[in-house]
């Protein structure tokens, strides 16, 4: 009836393994409750779950990730913990734990922080900048939140039932494997992978065709704001990339489920083929995080240094060129695989190109900065910090290209501390300075400056602290993943890196004090004019929050800049003659039901429970058949119901003006 | 009888627009199934040969069976395309006469493959063999399990063939259904030619 699911799969093996599953539960508990003394949950149903406006589909992509990265967060710190006293001892996390910790750590950051932020500020920003109503598929960009949030799930269920995978957050067979894990981690594993894959294969294929065909008239391909560009490259990636990730974990879980001999060490399975499956995914993947990234830091840095960007065409031409070469380098992840020296040689040259766009990129940002009168706003804050310090892990991955260097390096604390120092300044950075930069279009209020600013100067210092004493200890010959150690040279390092960790650990709490102030002083800080920064591109064009058509007449694009062009012209905030009917498209449950049915579809495979299996495939069939036979899938605004909301928006501005006078 | 006002020619010319840019995200979703096929293809050639002393294709594949699969999966494209020219000269019943005669043509190439497979496993030679094995009827049966999803995509369109008629998004869904079933010809063929012609040579 359940499957191998037994009373055993409670986490009674440690009182830390006890204490995460108390504070998951407890902290779901607590969202019930909230929403329950609100007598918030039919609003939290028709207004959020169900919506398919892109603007709430990505906040909720983006609530999704912050909570993952407290929870990725968590894990971080742990480990930190753990190696900063584990010498000659075992610490406080046993082997069996600590490397379920540093698996789900990057499973979570990879999949679920980085994913879902980067996919939530596409949804908030790019169909705004291109002046367009919504995505080309909103119920499917529904659906995609929904699976994406599927598999988050599953990994929080995994701290509460069962275990989670100690296979790494790349999960190499054959120790992935059934013969050599034959729980459910690996299961676990797979199956939230697999799930939120579907999710961000759809999302790719959406936003490809929302820029390639719903442009505002005017916006030519080299009119496009450069952080559109890199959404544009970063879907192309994520709809040709991801089908290697879901060939790669979709051959695992065969492996482990009909007992086949694809990763196997006997019955003529090649292990090694795995590697080059993933990382066909995986290093694009790469780039499909740092694209979106750098497109932020392209607006942030223009705006806030008061020039058009310098050099925008060889910037586009960069973006073009990484996301083309992003399918060359693969196999710099596996050097030491053994491939010939020739093999080898072509893919340590490649890797070394890809790192030439890269820097024409930095000189852009700089270049851009360069005599601007530049306002250290918050996002300004994290674009200078990254440059400083991404430059540096641009320099370690050059070193890593080299073949015959990466064998000293490989699976060292050297290579953990060169991808941290690209991805936390590269992605991270930029997402929250996209972050910080759009919430007050997303929410009509200021985002307090103060908490912003001691938030990146703790994250800036932070680390530097944990991953610097990393790059030396790698030198050292420290292996990554260590449970415990006993050369005392290390435990030094490991001490500066756990304060690292606390120092984050601080940034993270400014995050949250900025959240609650912002939120508290949300009444004296509105955004009426709905263009807080100045700014240059159409998104600043609409009212703070958008109305759910976004723009009541859709703008006719002259320029690379066309905001910024239209208040130069005067004619910025200009009255239509008359307004017309909208047409929007209905919300959806079928979004968040499919989501809940292939959680519970991911849940019955990993616990063998078959009959559950079939019961919830079946009904995602029958709701994916009525969804796709339902031909009224839009209402109309009326055009009088246009002109109440644009007159109510003229009379904000109107005010301020007079105010201001 | 009421005159269109321009908001409505407006969402009309949107609604063109709609099915152009599903007909291409539908595009981009089977270039991103072709990409799966890619790597199923590459790690069957990898594999071929590592039947860890079982049987191998020549002792396995009969290529009177691979012949007649392939007839039947071509002449259903055929016939999907005379469904096609159908709907566009709006002849409805012919519509449905040729969708249940590519669906005829469809379930006996599944069943074909069935039995196909029945038989190998029924003499030991099934997927949890070998790694060539595993990767055979994980290439194979990846192609068998789409084309049944075109079976089953075939029975839903053929009941809103019949009961909405061919209205406008009905005619766009029968077009993706088309760039779907045609995509099934072109794997197939590169299943034939990689995996049954060497396999038997």
């Amino acid at each position: 009836m359940f499957g191998r699911l037994t009373i055993e799969a409670l986490p009674l093996y440690s009182w830390v393994a006890v204490g995460g599953a108390a504070v998951t539960v407890g902290g779901a508990l607590l969202v019930a409750i909230v929403v329950t003394w609100l007598k918030a949950w039919k609003y939290l149903w028709t207004e959020w779950l169900t919506s398919v406006d892109h603007k709430r589909i990505g906040i909720m992509y983006i609530v999704v990730a912050l909570i993952m990265l407290v929870r990725g967060f968590v894990d971080a710190i742990m480990m930190r913990a753990q190696q900063a006293v584990a010498l000659n001892s075992g610490g406080y996390l046993p082997p069996e734990h600590f490397d379920q910790i540093f698996s789900s750590h990057g499973t979570i950051m990879i999949f679920f922080m980085a994913m879902p932020f980067m996919t939530g500020l596409l949804n908030i920003a790019v169909p705004l900048q291109i002046g367009t109503r919504d995505v080309a598929f909103p119920f499917l960009n529904s659906l995609s939140l929904w699976l994406t949030s599927a598999g988050a799930g599953l990994v929080l269920v995994s701290l509460v039932i069962g275990k989670f995978s100690t296979a790494g957050w790349t999960g190499y067979p054959p120790y992935s494997g059934v013969e050599y894990t034959p729980g459910v981690g690996v299961d676990y594993w797979i199956w939230a992978i697999l799930i939120s894959g579907v999710g961000s294969t759809l999302s790719g294929i959406n936003f490809i065709v929302t820029i390639l065909k719903r442009r505002a008239p005017g916006m030519t391909l080299m009119r496009m704001p450069p952080f559109v560009w890199t959404a544009l490259c970063t879907s192309v990636l994520m709809a040709f990339a991801f089908p290697a990730l879901t060939v790669a974990c979709g051959l695992l879980a065969l492996d482990r489920l009909a007992g086949m001999h694809f990763f196997t060490n006997a019955h003529g399975g090649n292990m090694m083929n795995y590697p080059n499956l993933f990382w066909i995914w995986g290093h694009p993947e790469v780039y499909i995080l740092i694209l979106p990234a750098f497109g932020v830091f392209s607006e942030v840095v223009s705006t806030f240094s008061r020039k058009r960007l310098f050099g925008y065409e060889s910037l586009v031409y960069a973006t073009a060129a990484i996301a083309i070469l992003s399918f060359t380098v693969w196999l710099h992840h596996f050097f030491t695989m053994g491939s010939s020296a020739n093999v080898n040689a072509f893919f340590g040259i490649t890797t070394m190109i890809i790192a030439v766009p890269t820097g024409v990129k930095v000189f852009n940002w700089l270049l851009t900065m360069y005599r601007g009168r530049i306002e250290f706003h918050p996002s300004m804050l994290w674009s200078i910090g990254f440059m400083v310090t991404f430059v540096i892990g641009g320099m370690t991955g050059v070193l890593l290209a080299i073949p015959s260097a990466d064998f000293l390096m490989h699976n060292t604390t050297f290579l953990v501390a060169h991808f941290h120092n690209m991805i936390i300044p590269g992605v991270l950075f930029g997402y929250l300075a996209g972050y910080m930069y759009w919430f007050p279009k997303a929410f009509g209020f200021a985002f307090d400056r103060a908490w912003g600013a001691r938030s990146f100067w703790c994250w800036f210092v932070g680390f530097y602290l944990a991953f610097m004493p990393l790059y030396i200890l790698g030198f050292k010959g420290m292996p990554r993943r260590m449970e415990h150690y006993n050369d005392p040279s290390w435990q030094p390092y490991l001490m500066v890196a756990a304060l690292g960790a606390v120092v984050v650990l601080c940034g993270i709490g400014c995050m949250v004090m900025q959240l609650y102030v912002s939120i508290r002083d949300r009444d004296l800080t509105r955004d009426s004019t709905g263009d807080p920064w100045d700014g240059r591109t159409l998104e600043w064009s609409t009212s703070s929050p958008p109305p759910v058509y976004n723009f009541a007449v859709l703008p006719e694009v002259r320029d690379r800049e066309p905001f910024l062009d239209m208040k130069e012209r005067g004619v910025a905030y200009q009255r239509p003659a008359h307004y017309e009917d909208i047409y929007m498209p209905k919300n959806s449950m079928v979004g968040v039901v499919m989501g809940a049915l292939a959680f519970v579809l991911g849940f019955a495979v990993i616990w063998y429970i078959w009959w559950l299996v079939i019961a919830c495939g079946l009904a995602m069939w029958v709701a994916m058949i009525a969804k796709s036979s339902d031909d009224e899938a839009e209402y109309v605004i009326r055009a009088a119901e246009v002109a109440k909301i644009e007159e109510a928006r003229y009379r904000a501005l109107g005010s301020r003006a007079e105010g201001g006078t | 009888m009421s005159v269109m006002s321009a908001a409505e020619r407006a969402h009309e010319r949107e609604e063109a627009e709609t099915r152009e840019q599903k007909a291409l995200g539908f595009w981009l979703y089977l270039m991103g199934d072709a990409v799966i096929f890619a790597l199923l293809f590459a790690t069957y050639v990898i594999m071929v040969n590592n039947t860890a002393g079982g049987p191998a294709g020549k002792d396995l594949f009969d290529l009177s069976n691979a012949a007649l699969e392939t007839m039947l999966l071509l002449i259903s494209s055929t016939t999907f395309g005379m469904a096609s020219l159908a709907s566009k000269a709006g002849n409805r019943s012919a519509v449905l006469a040729w969708l249940l005669v590519t669906f005829v043509l469809g379930a006996g190439f599944v069943c074909l493959e069935i039995r196909e497979f029945a038989g190998m496993i029924a003499v030991g030679a099934g997927p949890d063999r070998s790694g060539f094995l595993s990767a055979f009827f994980t290439l194979v049966g990846t192609h068998g399990v789409h084309v049944s999803v075109g079976l089953t995509w075939i029975l839903i369109m053929s009941g809103q063939v019949l009961f909405k008629g061919l209205t406008l998004p009905v005619t766009s869904r029968l077009f993706r259904l088309g760039l779907f079933w045609h995509f099934l010809d072109i794997a197939w063929v590169g299943i034939f030619s990689i995996v049954y012609l060497p396999g038997l040579l």
